[in-house]
């Protein structure tokens, strides 16, 4: 089973959900796999022990000037700009390319190459029982998602798979939630959390998955989001109310799971819940 | 004219409040929401809209299933998996890049050009502001964020405007870097934690890449005051200049729930730290 958490706003806590439910779970059988590529934070907490690191790329083009004839033709395939064609010389811009391979498909002289972009880096390692993946875009490189696609594939299907999603509703987050059994969205209590978790939930409504709602600092803010979530039926998974202590727990990088017995029973009660839904939204 | 950018690298530090209190605080300005996949700025400032244009950028295959002959080629060369076994394109997983549709022998796939969103042009308290709504699983929002801060761009000229204050996208990626890429500054917003220091010093990093200044400022910076002093540390280490410490203060709730930036909304430990940062940056970028 795939369960992803997922929420719009930043800072809403899905990190903190992430680990403490891998931790809360360790016996049964967990993966957890960070695609939050530009920003992983899940390993200050785990602090696994790294045994793999991969470097990621992806398929850009190099042209063989010796081959090329100037044509064009690899240019008017690509809709990213990432090639250009002057009369006498072939130039690839590999931070634009998409890898989607059309100039190599159309090169009538067989002079598109192939070449690497490095996307950034995938690492594994683990935590006890507790298999860890996470994703580390390179900085200065724009595209995401193949990086998060990369890290989603190592999603292993006899046991549970946690993935904590990169913030907003766009190409990353659709990465992280494609292929997933369930989203638990996390919000906190305020206008911007619920603004934001609106166009989240608009993104899991257009993939068409099983989902319900953690609100994190529960007790501060206002009602609206609780409002919001009786008329769109929306279920509620768990409401965690601040706590200071937590909050400094978290700041240092504890895993509450393991400091605060009420944060285990927290954890295993969402996971509980998390099934009922699953069941119920069949 | 001087364009700041408010960035975080790690979401939720607290931007979309400050850059809301530093629209209240700044004289002579334009205002632009550059988190186009979830833009908050606009529930701070309550804006009139006064234009609203459509944002189309890139392509999406559709396949005609009248023309279509089950040959197979598209599924044979789409490199991300968008064509189904029933040879219908998930829109979702099309990344746009045209392939299937110059090797359908058939003719069959049309490759409309995408509505990915609009852009708005309005008018709030505090001044005119540029803000846009990226659709829902959209792509293409760094396109957007370069559209808007040309109009930005655009608008502080005509109207003689001395500062262009940018809300920014959290992360490091596509839209972040269409951000901040030619901005005058950055402000960072950290966050005392081991997550706040990990993320602030790769979007440190990302503006160095790409040679922009950066300012740093600490959120919260009581939950944790060690971690808020090894960041000041940090920043100065990293030639960053570092601009201010704001306490953790409920009052920025608070004047959230009531659509208000703190500046307006009550005097007290924020609303102070908030000023003095303020005339810090103000000091510090011109």
């Amino acid at each position: 089973m795939v369960l992803t958490i997922a929420s719009g706003k930043g800072g809403t806590g899905k990190t903190t959900v992430a680990v403490n439910l891998a931790v809360a779970l360790q016996d049964r059988g967990v993966q957890l796999l960070d695609c939050d590529v530009e920003e992983p934070n899940a390993h200050l907490f785990m602090k696994p022990d790294i045994r793999e690191t991969v470097s990621v790329t992806t398929e850009v083009p190099k042209i063989d000037a010796g081959l090329c004839n100037y044509c064009g033709k690899c240019r008017d395939i690509c809709q990213f700009n990432a090639i250009a064609i002057l009369p006498t010389a072939a130039l690839v811009f590999p931070e634009l390319c998409h890898s989607c391979g059309g100039c190599f498909r159309v090169c009538p002289e067989h002079a598109t190459l192939p070449s690497a972009r490095v996307l950034g880096e995938m690492e594994k390692g683990r935590r006890g029982p507790v298999e860890f993946v996470h994703g580390r875009l390179r900085v200065g490189e724009a595209m995401a998602p193949p990086l998060i696609r990369k890290i989603r594939g190592e999603s292993a299907r006899d046991r549970l798979t946690i993935i904590d999603a990169p913030p907003g509703t766009s190409c990353p987050v659709v990465a992280a939630m494609k292929g997933s059994d369930f989203i638990a969205l996390v919000t906190e209590p305020t206008p911007f959390g619920l603004n934001d978790l609106e166009l989240a939930v608009g993104a899991v409504r257009k993939l068409a998955l099983p989902m319900g709602v953690v609100i994190n600092r529960s007790d501060l803010g206002d009602d609206r989001v609780h409002k919001w979530l009786a008329e769109e039926n929306i279920p509620l998974l768990l409401e965690i109310p601040f706590d200071r202590k937590a909050a400094e727990g978290y700041a240092r990088g504890e895993l509450l799971a393991e400091v605060l017995p009420a944060w285990k029973d927290m954890m295993l009660t969402l996971h509980g819940r998390i099934m009922e839904e699953m069941e119920r939204q069949a | 004219m001087v364009e700041l950018v408010v960035v975080s690298g790690k979401g939720g530090t607290g931007k979309t409040s400050i850059t809301g209190a530093l629209a209240a605080l700044a004289e002579n300005k334009v205002l632009c929401d550059a988190d186009v996949d979830a833009a908050d700025l606009h529930l701070l400032l309550g804006p009139t809209v006064r234009e609203r244009h459509e944002f189309r950028a890139g392509h999406k295959a559709v396949i005609d299933p009248t023309k279509c002959t089950l040959c197979g080629e598209c599924l044979e060369v789409c490199k991300f998996n968008a064509v189904s076994e029933t040879f219908a394109i998930d829109e979702l997983t099309c990344e746009g890049c045209g392939v299937c549709v110059h090797f359908c022998p058939a003719g069959a796939i049309d490759f409309p050009e995408s509505v990915c969103g609009e852009w708005l042009r309005s008018d709030t308290r505090f001044g005119p502001m540029i803000h846009a709504r990226l659709g829902i699983a959209e792509e293409n929002s760094g396109k957007l964020v370069t559209l808007i801060r040309k109009e930005a761009r655009k608008l502080a000229e005509e109207t003689g405007a001395q500062w262009i204050i940018t809300d920014g996208p959290p992360g490091i990626g596509c839209p972040v870097i269409a951000s901040i890429g030619g901005a005058s500054a950055i402000l960072a917003v950290a966050e005392p934690t081991v997550s706040g220091k990990h993320d602030l010093k790769r979007i440190v990093e990302l503006a160095a890449h790409f040679r922009v200044p950066t300012l740093v400022c600490v959120n919260k910076a009581d939950i944790y005051p060690e971690a808020a002093r090894e960041i000041e540390v940090f920043a100065e280490e990293k030639g960053c200049v570092f601009v201010g410490r704001i306490p953790f203060d409920n009052a920025f709730t608070e004047a959230q729930v009531k659509g208000e930036t703190i500046v307006e909304y009550k005097d007290g430990p924020g609303k102070k730290a908030i000023s003095k940062l303020w005339e810090e940056v103000e000091k510090q970028v011109h």
